[in-house]
């Protein structure tokens, strides 16, 4: 399903001083920092596998992301997902996945969330009973039903990041990237959606992939995990292995030993 | 046609917020008011400016006032293009599986511009009958002609700023000069400035092909018929501002989280 092969980024960050003065030398003088977001990034995915995506902020876990879809162009290496190079066939290789950005939304926030599923139908050109099916399913299964009609501003949090998920399926992709999809979420919400995507995977055999920071979405969906640090993948493999050779309860604790022993 | 679902989509938010959208209608009308009296008195002080009476002027003004307002209204995305990618929405455009451009056109519409070209049109109007033009069909048709030729000239000078931002976000001011700089420009006919200024706006920024010189057909001034079709260059401006946009895509570097 995914097979990334030595996948290498690196930005130009401009560097800048404290200060007005220095804000005014930059206007002139620029210098730039060479930051490695991703460095020879190796890993595959099968088919239906959930995978948890882990490592802390600025590890290159939202760039690996966006090269997954398609929306980086990597410096190096090959990434293969679906047969696709994703950023060069983009129209065709975005139409087979849902992608879902946990701090940004998708949908319009003006108008009433079952509009902005009808405009994303017409943009995936779903056909309609397509559509219908998946509304339908999506609907009960994510209990949409009370604020389909309310507008995306009015909804709480969690009310939101269903309709995301939701959104991000409704033309069925067979591959899901949820960055961090649970964040800012109440314990109910969490729940719900944990329970969701388990329930899509175990019926359609839908990939996905996800980062968060939240261990118990780890350990609630999937035993394999990918950490990643400064751009490079440490640790490729089971969390229950994990959690055994650290012999801590916590799943929190046990991802602070992780992080502390890769020095991260 | 999916361009048409996203206008709808972009009225039904604006109709959420109406006062909001009256004020603002409002406020263009009286621009362009304001702007257009000024020039009235000119010339009710000094008749007429370098040999163009004032019906001429207003049909200058009022052709590039249209122009000015359609590009304003249809292509606003690419004139907010900069903060588009700031908020890192530029994400979500390529996440779909439809072109940058029709994305970007559809996904902002300012009506309230058209307010703006309720005026232009009434200049025009001024213009069709004070300028003592002998309109016939193909005069006609090359007034229209313009319109749309700048409409599509100031889209495409739109396209080339936006596509500057994927590349740097930063100093982007200096496109002003040659959009709002220009069009005030080109409210007046190019005969009026110096040499290097009309050659800019004619080979580098077409703005005298959509006004000055199919004017001059119009007024009489040339029998020439080719000014005429001085218009369609447009198209020929639109490919590199298009292939432009289309490397600057290729070289967008999103932002972090």
């Amino acid at each position: 399903m995914i097979e990334l092969k030595g996948v290498g980024k690196t930005f130009k960050v401009a560097r800048r001083g404290k200060g007005t003065l220095a804000a005014l030398q930059s206007l002139f003088h620029r210098q730039y920092d060479l930051v490695r977001a991703l460095d020879s990034v190796s890993f595959r995915v099968d088919e239906g596998e959930i995978v948890g995506y882990i490592g802390p902020n600025g590890a290159g876990k939202s760039t690996s992301i966006k090269v997954m879809s398609g929306i980086l162009v990597p410096d190096e290496g090959d990434c293969e997902i679906m047969g696709f190079a994703p950023w060069k066939q983009r129209r065709e290789y975005v139409r087979q996945i849902g992608v879902v950005f946990g701090q940004r939304t998708q949908l319009w926030w003006d108008v009433p969330i079952i509009d902005s599923f009808e405009l994303l139908r017409d943009i995936y050109s779903v056909p309609q009973p397509e559509y219908a099916r998946n509304l339908e399913l999506l609907t009960q299964t994510m209990d949409l039903s009370a604020f389909l009609r309310t507008p995306l501003r009015q909804l709480s949090l969690g009310q939101r990041m269903r309709a995301e998920i939701a959104a991000s399926l409704l033309h069925s992709p067979k591959l899901l990237f949820l960055d961090e999809p649970t964040i800012g979420l109440d314990a109910p919400s969490k729940l719900a959606v944990r329970q969701f995507i388990r329930q899509i995977n175990a019926e359609t055999k839908l990939t996905v992939l996800l980062t968060t920071h939240d261990m118990n979405d780890i350990d609630a969906l999937t035993d394999r995990i990918l950490l990643i640090g400064k751009g490079k993948i440490l640790y490729d493999g089971a969390f229950s292995q994990i959690k055994q050779r650290s012999g801590q309860s916590a799943v929190e604790e046990v991802i602070a030993e992780l992080y502390r022993e890769y020095a991260l | 046609m999916i361009y048409f679902k996203y206008l709808r989509m972009v009225v039904k938010s604006m109709l959420q917020y109406r006062a909001n959208l009256v004020l603002l209608t409002i406020g263009q009308l009286l621009s362009v008011a304001g702007y257009f009296a000024g020039i009235a008195l000119l010339f009710a002080r000094f008749g007429s400016l370098d040999g163009w009476s004032f019906g001429e002027v207003a049909l200058c003004f009022g052709v590039v006032t249209a122009a000015w307002s359609l590009t304003e209204c249809f292509a606003r995305g690419f004139d907010v293009f900069q903060s588009t990618v700031r908020r890192g929405e530029f994400d979500r455009v390529l996440l779909r599986p439809r072109g940058t451009i029709l994305q970007i056109l559809g996904g902002n519409f300012e009506f309230t511009r058209l307010a703006k070209l309720l005026w232009a049109f009434a200049v025009l109007g001024v213009g069709v009958t004070q300028s003592g033009v002998e309109w016939s069909a193909l005069r006609g048709l090359t007034l229209a002609l313009m319109v749309l030729s700048g409409f599509l000239i100031f889209s495409g000078v739109f396209i080339l700023g936006a596509s500057v931002c994927f590349w740097t976000v930063e100093g982007l001011e200096f496109i002003n000069i040659f959009t709002d700089g220009g069009r005030e420009l080109a409210a007046y006919p190019l005969t009026i400035y110096t040499r290097w200024i009309r050659r800019f706006f004619t080979f580098i920024l077409p703005f005298g092909c959509f006004n000055y010189l199919p004017l001059l057909y119009v007024t009489g001034r040339s029998a020439n018929g080719l000014y005429a079709l001085t218009p369609l260059f447009a198209l020929a401006f639109l490919l590199p501002c298009l292939l432009m946009w289309r490397s600057g895509v290729r070289h967008y570097q999103s932002t972090g989280n």
